[in-house]
């Protein structure tokens, strides 16, 4: 406890390691942590209830190679690169390949209800872009399952503290290294400063950055803007990837299993185009990777053969031949999702469904152990950018990937830990309550002429105008000078709510600010990247373009505007060739 | 929501307020908003959120029935308000904190005590040895697998508590929710803690206060059948404890 200050008390907590996020990385992080040393303790923070993170919204499964079948390592390792448009760290995917059967068993172990076969063996089933099938599933509610048995089986460990509803503002770096976090403790307002070793950032997404998105409301881009204002640089971002069956109006993901176990995708006309026509998935059909049938549904509906609807033009996912009884064992969750969000029964119709914005293979900057170029600080899950997805990440992998570098993280950050000085805490105090002035001052402050669903939603029109399925230059510049402009219009929101209890107006803007951030680095490392790989597809320069662009993208903060700049791909065992399915 | 869903109609939210640095007691306060066809409950807070008054406080997320985040009372019954169709309502629909739990704020409620409810019925595998990853996995059948998985649905939006009888009156209570996650543990085929969890079962929270008015299941949205799941934990942890007592005496 420290001594509270002029309108500003500060609630010191020590913990050795502390967690952003309580999602599958961020809990997976933590469990490795208690695991790897039995004395320390990990505060796991989290702006909401661990079982509300995002990871709850994944359906379709998670891979890895399942011992005794026809799969191998080197065939995922393959996929996976091959699936990133070698754009991929290869040293990364293969640590990721060969730590995947031991992390999704030990979740097993915990009591993930994987689907199983008759034998009592866990079941796979085809994903996108995959050769062999080798995606686990707990019918087509995996993300929701996986987060469940994280977060009950962390339940065990009283070493795992959390702070649940606590909203992470700040990083606190002194000497050069990350020692904690400003947070405000949301359900009464005070700031919460949590002292450690090292910090973990696994806050997920931002797909909150663009209108239309599967992502919930909470995908913000927190864990990487935090990052980007403490100076690590963002990598890879202008690679966002659509995912091909989203629901018009909502977003709402209707899962990949879903052509996993057979489903087709129809035109106006109720033609298989992924099967009559020339998008470069070739013998893989509806099982092609998300970025190249997200553009055949684009070219299908430029082309004219999209239905009208009410939220846009869109094409069409057609389950029925299925029949129900498959539906309701293999993708139950499907039916239901329709049922309620498109008023369409999949038994005896045709889903609708377009691209929307799903994930971000980019985020922060890590090496193969999840640390960022701060000491102290590691990054893993979707917030992070290790690079294992390069410019397209397949179906499934992500899920897998949250177990396996949560968990090196969490290792690392034990392991960084022990060698660590502690921080000079009058210093930290001082800068957090600086932070925490900052926050005061924000708060209710009635001067400012924007609201922050205006600002928001022209962030989001922008993001979608610049940095669509298909993107050209013109239009990402004018996304990139619009972001600028926005980032400047944050600082003038008005803000009505004065409580201190549970104002998520206040959230709300600092998340907008977060975004606006993250998006501007997305914005900006698309437009200079002039060539197509994965999912950045540019019209002005539709092919890719290795002797110029094969490099990781960088974008630094720094107080005039980002700064851009390039980091090279560690390639291995494949050398890049046509991407060609 | 993006525009253009069909005519919209105009219709009054009655909402709860309530913070608790100005407010004795909640009151309420009236909205009106232009509600698509297809608006769920949920689209038309956050409309007031966003264009009406921002100084209204509500969780949610996912808005696809998973995170559990969005449970309140929706005319005075517990209803997931992404889940919930205005189509079903009238010209008036009343907004108000899940029943039951004490109130942070507005359509926030206080979960610690599920929280800590949660924890007690130890939801996680306990094992007498346990497997490494090298091991490999268990085998379990998909009947074996049945025999849980229906209780393994719940996403933990305590509609259930908000609805159940017996929690108003016995705030000790663990709950349908809670029991329903330790049951789900009894009954899975790689668990062997059934008898800790029989223990707390038979304990303070006891199972036995449950009145089966079976309130629970007809507002679970997620159809896990949280009485079916309290009835059976009764019956488990009576036998459980009746084998006990003769093993013991049989000593």
């Amino acid at each position: 406890m420290t001594a509270p200050s002029p309108g500003t008390d500060v609630e010191v907590l020590r913990h050795d390691v502390i967690v952003v996020g309580g999602g599958a990385a961020g809990l997976r992080a933590a469990i490795a942590a208690v695991e790897a040393d039995s004395k320390l303790t990990v505060a796991l923070v989290s702006k909401v209830y661990p079982m509300r993170s995002h990871t709850v919204s994944a359906e379709g499964g998670a891979a890895a190679y399942v011992p005794g079948s026809d799969d191998s390592l080197e065939k995922h390792l393959y996929d996976t690169i091959k699936g990133s448009d070698f754009l991929a760290d290869q040293d990364a995917a293969e640590f990721f390949v060969e730590q995947a059967t031991g992390e999704l068993t030990k979740l097993e172990h915990w009591g993930c209800p994987w689907s199983r076969k008759e034998d009592g063996s866990v079941a796979t089933r085809p994903f996108g872009g995959m050769t062999v099938p080798r995606t686990w599933y707990a019918a087509d509610k995996v993300g929701f399952h996986m987060l469940h048995t994280l977060f009950q089986h962390s339940m065990r460990f009283d070493r795992i503290v959390r702070y649940d509803e606590h909203f992470v503002t700040k990083l606190l770096v002194d000497e050069g290294a990350c020692r904690g976090v400003v947070s405000i403790d949301v359900r009464t307002g005070a700031l919460r400063v949590f002292l450690g070793r090292s910090v973990i950032l696994a806050t997920g997404g931002a797909g909150k950055c663009f209108p239309f998105t599967t992502n919930g409301t909470i995908k913000t881009g927190d864990g990487m803007a935090l990052a980007y204002r403490a100076g690590v640089g963002l990598k890879d971002m202008e690679f966002v990837q659509y995912h091909p069956t989203g629901l018009p109006g909502t977003g709402i993901l209707i899962t990949e299993a879903s052509r996993g176990e057979g489903g087709y995708v129809i035109n106006s006309e109720g033609e298989r185009f992924l099967v009559t026509r020339d998008y470069g998935v070739g013998q893989k059909a509806e099982l092609g990777p998300r970025d190249m049938i997200s553009r055949a549904e684009i070219l299908e509906i430029e082309a004219g053969r999209g239905v009208k609807g009410p939220y846009g033009e869109y094409v069409l996912l057609d389950l029925r031949h299925l029949g129900e009884e498959k539906i309701m064992a293999k993708l139950p969750f499907v039916r239901e999702l329709a049922k309620t969000y498109a008023g369409v029964d999949p038994v005896h119709e045709p889903i609708p469904i377009r691209p929307v914005v799903h994930y971000m293979m980019g985020g922060v900057d890590t090496d193969i152990r999840g640390a960022t170029p701060v000491p102290g600080l590691y990054a893993a899950g979707e917030t992070a950018c290790v690079s294992m997805n390069g410019a397209n990440r397949l179906g499934s992998n992500s899920l897998t990937e949250c177990l396996v570098f949560g968990a090196r993280a969490g290792r690392e950050a034990v392991v960084y830990g022990r060698g660590a000085a502690d921080g000079n805490e009058p210093r930290l105090v001082a800068e957090a309550k600086q932070e925490g002035a900052r926050l005061e001052a924000l708060r209710g402050r009635k001067k400012g002429g924007e609201k922050i669903a205006q600002i928001r939603r022209e962030m989001q029109l922008s993001m979608e105008r610049g940095c669509g399925v298909y993107r050209n230059q013109e239009a990402m510049h004018q996304t990139v000078a619009e972001m600028a402009q926005l980032r400047g219009r944050v600082a003038d929101l008005a803000l009505e709510d004065e409580s201190r209890i549970f104002n998520t107006e206040l959230l709300q803007a600092l998340e907008l600010a977060n975004m606006v951030d993250v998006a501007e680095a997305v914005a900006i490392a698309a437009a200079a990247r002039k060539e197509s790989r994965g999912a950045h597809a540019c019209r002005d320069y539709p092919k890719r373009n290795d002797a110029e662009y094969l490099h990781h993208s960088m974008v630094f903060f720094a107080p005039g505007g980002p700064r851009l700049d390039k980091k090279p791909v560690t390639i291995g065992r494949f050398q890049p060739e046509e991407r060609k399915y | 929501m993006a525009s253009d869903g069909g005519e919209s109609k105009l219709r009054t939210f009655v909402v709860t307020r309530f913070d608790p640095d100005k407010d004795q007691v909640p009151k309420t306060q009236s909205y009106q908003v232009p509600c698509r066809p297809d608006w769920k409950v949920l689209d038309a807070l956050n409309f007031i959120k966003d264009e009406i008054d921002p100084t209204l406080s509500h969780r949610w997320s996912c808005r696809m029935a998973v995170c559990g985040s969005c449970g309140m009372n929706v005319d005075g019954e517990p209803k997931l308000t992404c889940k919930t169709s205005l189509a079903d309502y009238g010209d008036t629909v009343e907004i108000a904190p899940l029943a039951n739990f004490p109130i942070i704020r507005d359509l926030v409620i206080e979960m610690d005590g599920f929280m800590e409810k949660f924890k007690a019925v130890k939801p996680w595998i306990i094992a007498a040895k346990e497997k490494a990853a090298e091991e490999g996995t268990y085998e379990q059948s998909p009947e074996q697998l049945a025999a849980f998985k229906q209780f393994s649905m719940c996403i933990n939006c305590m509609l259930c508590y908000a609805a159940c009888p017996v929690v108003s009156k016995e705030p000790d209570f663990l709950g349908p929710a809670a029991i329903a996650l330790g049951h789900r543990y009894n009954m899975d085929s790689r668990d062997e803690g059934a008898s800790e969890r029989n223990a707390v079962f038979r304990g303070d929270g006891t199972v036995f206060h449950c009145s089966y008015a079976n309130e629970c299941s007809e507002v679970c949205p997620k159809n896990v059948d949280p009485a079916a799941a309290v009835n059976q934990a009764k019956l488990n942890a009576v036998i459980d404890w009746a084998t006990s007592f003769v093993v013991k005496r049989s000593r």
